[in-house]
């Protein structure tokens, strides 16, 4: 009896020593935390935003989901890029779900119509030498200027308008269906991205 | 045994890696660049150091019964540690370790030194100790990363180094080129002058 008692007080002494080491750990790393993600997502806007003159991620909308709402995409935040008040251009992050090696997950810039003008893949986990050149440039600069009526958002192999990487369809494929799905659910809140609410940070 | 002979005892005589094969897992899985393996490695040798301390320093009062889940408390906490400061200050480095990161809590290494060292010996020994055996870790973690991303990548710490001539060996980057590399390194070692195979039971 005497010798769980010791156990007890032994096992409350160490891990309450644990809690505060991890307490104070916490409270002195949180804000240099805060900081990095924060430096990591305007990087990611910067990349595919033209040059704007406001903090496009203290700018945003993230339009609600209502039960008949029809949109294909889940919620997504949207950050507005402006220069002297006009939005000039949107950010998003778009998940392709399909990817070969997990869900790709992608930053792209649109102009106020809808065509894309900026495209960062943030985190993908595609074959090296393979699947994870939908990186590299010929493969991203296909879908510049291109908006959702006006090409079709498949890989040429499906009878679409953008190449696939040889030996990747499958990454290809998830890369352009994922766009084609953001594009989508940006037009369908367009006019709620658009509307000009001021902003308040 | 003295503090010195116990550290070069972990660096490369009972080299975790080299010599007693353990703690496989982040070993082959972070070393797709040396940069990777030197994070990794540093990660655990601060974690190592920082349990086999506390561990002696405890050592008279935690009650044999129980000193596994004391001893897994301990280093979850350090571990914990680690990736919060981590994440705060070396940001790439975080990501690129991923979740391998909170798996040093299960790499058998730390556990293995706390049981079969620190909570044994008085504090400078097992800092020596962890110091020696966490730094044999990383040396082993950088030389295996080094291999693979030179071949694998044509480049050492990301900068190229073998030049536009050199194709890369893409395999070497790939889960299958740990494995190979790490054959490779560990034959190299047993074919080097004045090795005596591994110790039994020691």
């Amino acid at each position: 009896m005497n010798d769980r008692l010791r156990y007890v007080l032994v096992l409350t002494l160490i891990t309450a020593l644990s809690g505060l080491v991890l307490g104070t750990t916490e409270r002195c790393t949180r804000q240099p935390i805060t900081e990095q993600y924060r430096r990591q997502q305007l990087q990611a806007l910067r990349a595919v935003l033209p040059e704007v003159d406001n903090a496009p991620d203290r700018d945003t909308v993230t339009p609600a989901m209502q039960a008949s709402d029809d949109a294909p995409s889940p919620p997504t935040t949207y950050y507005r890029g402006r220069r002297g008040g006009q939005i000039v251009a949107i950010a998003f992050q778009v998940v392709a779900a399909n990817g070969y090696g997990g869900p790709i997950r992608m930053m792209v810039g649109v102009a106020p119509n809808g065509e894309l003008i900026g495209l960062e893949i943030l985190q993908q986990n595609e074959t090296p030498g393979l699947g994870n050149r939908v990186e590299e440039e010929p493969f991203r600069t296909q879908f510049m200027g291109k908006g959702l009526p006006a090409s079709r958002w498949k890989v040429t192999k499906d009878g679409g308008d953008f190449d696939q990487i040889s030996g990747a369809t499958i990454s290809s494929r998830a890369v352009v269906e994922g766009l084609a799905a953001g594009l989508q659910g940006f037009l369908h809140h367009r006019a709620l991205i658009l509307a000009d609410t001021e902003v308040q940070p | 045994m003295k503090a010195a002979d116990v550290f070069i005892r972990g660096l490369w005589s009972n080299n975790a890696i080299f010599r007693l094969v353990l703690g496989m897992c982040p070993t082959l899985a972070v070393t797709t660049s040396a940069g990777n393996g030197l994070g990794m490695g540093l990660a655990t040798t601060f974690v190592l150091l920082c349990s086999n301390v506390a561990i002696s320093l405890l050592r008279r009062i935690i009650p044999g019964k129980v000193r596994i889940p004391a001893f897994i408390v301990v280093i979850a906490t350090f571990v914990t540690v680690v990736q919060l400061v981590m994440e705060a200050y070396a940001f790439a480095l975080y990501q690129a370790l991923g979740i391998f990161i909170p798996l040093i809590v299960v790499n058998c290494l730390i556990l293995g030194r706390a049981e079969a060292f620190a909570s044994r010996q008085p504090i400078l020994a097992s800092m020596a100790d962890g110091a020696g055996m966490g730094l044999g870790f990383t040396l082993a973690l950088v030389s295996l990363g080094a291999v693979r991303e030179l071949l694998g990548a044509g480049q050492l710490f990301g900068l190229p180094v073998l030049g536009s001539v050199f194709h890369p060996m893409l395999l070497m980057v790939l889960p299958p080129g740990a494995f190979l590399a790490l054959g490779f390194l560990l034959a190299a070692i047993n074919s080097l002058p004045g090795h005596k195979p591994p110790a039994t039971g020691n």
